[in-house]
Order: C-alpha cells, then structure tokens, then sequence
C-alpha cells in the first residue's frame, strides 16, 4: 500500500516526529502523576478538599484542547516555546484520571487494614508507604494508563500550535488532502497508544498485590 | 485478686466519649489488673470497641483519662503506646499484599530488629499459635478463616506486647474452629499471663475465658462480676442475658475458670 511506501519513504521523519511525540507525552504524563498522585492522596485523607480538587479537575477536562492551547499561548515564559505549551496543557488533561484514581485506590483499602495497622504502631508515613499505596498502586496505575493514551490522542493536535510530534503529518495531510500523508502521523500515534496501553497495564498487572 | 497488687495495667477514669451528639461512653470507670482477662459484654452499640480503641488512642476521650501501667496514654508517644500492646480485631486487618511472616513480624522489623531475630521470632509464633511453619510464606488469601485469625493473634504477639486489646476476635468463626480457638486462648494465656481486654456480645464465649466480665448498655458500665456471679447475678440486665443464652451455661464458666 502506498501508505505505507510513504512512511517508509520518510522514516526518518517519521521516527523523528514520533520521538517529539514521546517527549510529549512522557513529560506530561510524568509532570501529571508528580502533582496528581500527591493531590490524590491528600484528597483521600481529607475529604474536605475532595470535591473542589476533582471539580476543578473535572472542569479543566471540558475546556476543549485546542482552545486549551490557544488560551495558554500569551501567557509569557511557556508562549515562548509551543512544546512547553503543549507539555502544560497535556498535563493539565492527564491530571484528572491520576487523581480520581488515586483517591479511589486509596478510599478502596479495606479500613480494617488501615485500623489494624495504626492500631499496631504504625506511623502515617509507613501505613501509606507499606499499606495504603501497595494496595492501591494497580488502581492508581489504570488511572495513569488511561492518562498515557489519552495524551498520545491529545498530543497530535499540539501540532496545531507548533509543537511539533505526528499531528504535523496529520495537519498536512489535511492541508493538502493526502490521505496517505494523515495516515503517516496517525498510524503510528495509535501504535503508540496501543503501545502505551500495553506498557502500562503490563506495569499494573506485574505489581497488583497478592 | 492479689493483695500486694501493684496499680491496675488499664485504668478509666470517669472517661466520656462523645461524637456530634451521640454519646457513646458516659462516666466510665474500670481497673484492668495484671494478667488477668477482663471481658466487655454487650450488645452492638454499648461502647465496648469505643473502650478498646480508647486504650490504645485510635479514639482520645471527651473528658476524663485512660491509664495505661499508671500514666495517663494522653502523655507521652501515641507510635510507642501502640507498639506496646497487642491488637486483634474481627476482620483480622491481615495486610493481604504481605505473606504471612511479614504480617507476623512487620512490628518487630521496624522496631528495627536484625532479620533473623525477627525469622526466629515469626517461627516461634506460629508455634505458639498453633499453625505449622510452612505457613509462613503463604498469603492471607490462601489461609481459612480460623488460621487467618491464628495469625492476627500472632501479629498482635509479635513485640511481645504485655497488654492484649481483642475485639471480637472470634466472632466471625464457625462454631467449631471458634470453640478450638477459645480452648486455645485459654491455654495460652495460662502460659503468657498477658493484660487481655477481650470484646464479645456472646455470654457463652466471656463465661468461659473471661476472669472478669464487665457488663455495658448504651455506654454505661452496668456492673463488672467473676463468671460465677454472673450466672446467679441478681442484676436485671445480667440475668436477662442469662435467659437469653439458657441451658449449658454453667459448665462454660466451670470450664473457663478450671
């Protein structure tokens, strides 16, 4: 097929543009799991903060993304360069199911456990790190999972802004009604979430407890 | 009871235990002495688990103090109180992702004992339970019910702990592994001589392993009486319950005072 003589024809580019796409994708996902894991364990301890934490969460995932992307661009220090635009906003989106996941892997514990152990003497830095979070982490990385393959989606439309990755192929195609220039970038952006997905649910299952 | 007894292990002092509007202890007064196993009868609701988790600060008293070997459990580190007595609770709370030397010997590893001490110890516990040691590295999933509480007993055991807080231990055991259990804990503790605060609403159950009962309703303590008293206790409330229990009665306490 001639798509496929034309990702070939073009590898380099292809491999390249799927290399920003990763890079995009890692850095969000990891920036959303450095804030959203600890978010979600403070909002599991503190139901107090629970509802706005997930509303605005929730509320950030309804603004469309390329509005997203476009709201953000004044702003100084990230407008400057679209990558870290794109980083922001793809963080922004994947902060959600790291959240809910962690609160629910968390609120999901049996209490009796959590009483047994501080009943024993554990301190609450060692009920969450022998207790809680080996308890949780399969949950906590489904969250993370679905964060990863929404954001390689996600990721192609940074193109728009110039942020390069395989929504560059995407949008050319587009501009120059080339079906098989489309398929280039989105081909290998749904390889890569299947990649992802695959990746991470391996990840889950090799540390579910019991 | 001894006559040179030294203070009671567990003290309340006029402890009330409040939350929103329910009061769930009022002007509760009790002495827990040394080595002997004191029984909280009462329904659902009567405040015995509230009593127990006073002890070991999971909840702190409205007013009023617990002492624990004569100081209040108000002063000094909640971590450390802790450490110090043993806790069993009716859903065991086995950490399911441990196997079971690791639940048994979790205390004592941070505790920060060397490795084969804490081996050494699992080992000896799991005798003292009664449970073979290939059992150590099975999971809390794979155990029954009654060996899974063999092990909460075990873990509770495991920094040789002086004073025992069990709620219910027991309670969600079929008849017979229930009955093995209770002839078991009676035998241990004939060896061990531990501080037993023990949580039950089974009459049978506090006859027989009880050297104290002390009778709650509604967060009052109605009376505190020996097994013996109990059965002819004039009290409405105690000889209600020995209605409700009937025939057999007699030879449980016979038993549990042998």
């Amino acid at each position: 097929m001639n798509v496929f003589r034309f990702i070939l024809q073009n590898h380099r580019q292809v491999l390249e543009l799927t290399l920003e796409h990763l890079r995009l994708v890692g850095f969000s996902t990891l920036f959303a799991m450095l804030i959203g894991i600890p978010l979600g364990i403070v909002i599991a301890h503190r139901p107090r903060f629970n509802r706005p934490v997930l509303a605005s969460a929730n509320i950030i995932q309804t603004i469309p993304s390329l509005a997203l992307f476009g709201f953000l661009l004044p702003v100084p220090w990230l407008g400057e360069r679209a990558d870290r635009l794109a980083i922001l906003a793809l963080t922004l989106y994947a902060l959600l199911p790291i959240i809910r996941n962690t609160y629910t892997g968390i609120r999901g514990v049996d209490p009796a456990v959590v009483e047994a152990g501080r009943g024993m003497g554990l301190t609450e830095s060692q009920l969450l790190w022998k207790v809680e979070m080996p308890l949780a982490v399969s949950v906590i990385l489904s969250g993370v999972r679905v964060a990863v393959v929404i954001s390689v989606g996600l990721a192609t439309i940074a193109a728009a802004i110039g942020a390069g990755g395989l929504g560059e192929f995407i949008f050319r195609g587009l501009a120059m009604v080339d079906d098989r220039v489309i398929l280039a970038g989105a081909i290998p952006a749904a390889l890569l979430a299947l990649a992802a997905d695959f990746g991470v649910g391996w990840l889950e299952r090799r540390l579910q407890p019991r | 009871m001894n006559p040179v007894a030294a203070s009671p292990v567990i003290e309340f002092c006029d402890v009330c235990y409040r939350v929103a509007d329910t009061q769930v202890l009022s002007g509760f007064d009790l002495q827990i002495e040394q080595g002997e196993t004191l029984v909280l009868l009462g329904r659902s609701g009567s405040g015995k688990t509230t009593s127990l988790k006073l002890v070991n600060r999971l909840l702190s008293p409205t007013s009023g103090e617990i002492r624990v070997k004569g100081v209040s459990n108000a002063e000094g580190d909640v971590i450390r109180l802790r450490r110090s007595i043993g806790y069993v609770i009716q859903d065991v709370g086995l950490f399911p992702h441990f196997t079971v030397e690791r639940n048994i010997g979790l205390v004592p590893k941070i505790e920060g004992w060397p490795e084969d001490r804490v081996r050494a110890r699992v080992q000896e516990l799991l005798r003292t339970v009664g449970l073979a040691p290939e059992m150590a590295p099975r999971y809390p999933h794979q155990l029954s019910g009654g060996q899974r509480q063999r092990v909460g007993v075990a873990r509770a055991l495991a920094a040789d702990p002086e004073i025992l807080l069990m709620d219910e231990p027991f309670g969600a055991l079929d008849p017979l592994t229930r009955d093995g259990l209770q002839r078991e804990f009676l035998a241990l503790q004939q060896r061990l001589h531990k501080t037993v605060a023990f949580v039950t609403h089974d009459l049978r159950e506090a006859l027989r392993l009880g050297t104290r009962i002390a009778l709650m309703e509604a967060g009052r303590l109605i009376t505190v009486l020996t097994p013996q008293e109990f059965l002819r206790s004039a009290d409405p409330l105690a000889s209600a319950y020995v209605r409700a229990f009937g025939e057999g009665l007699e030879s449980a306490a016979n038993r549990g005072a042998s």
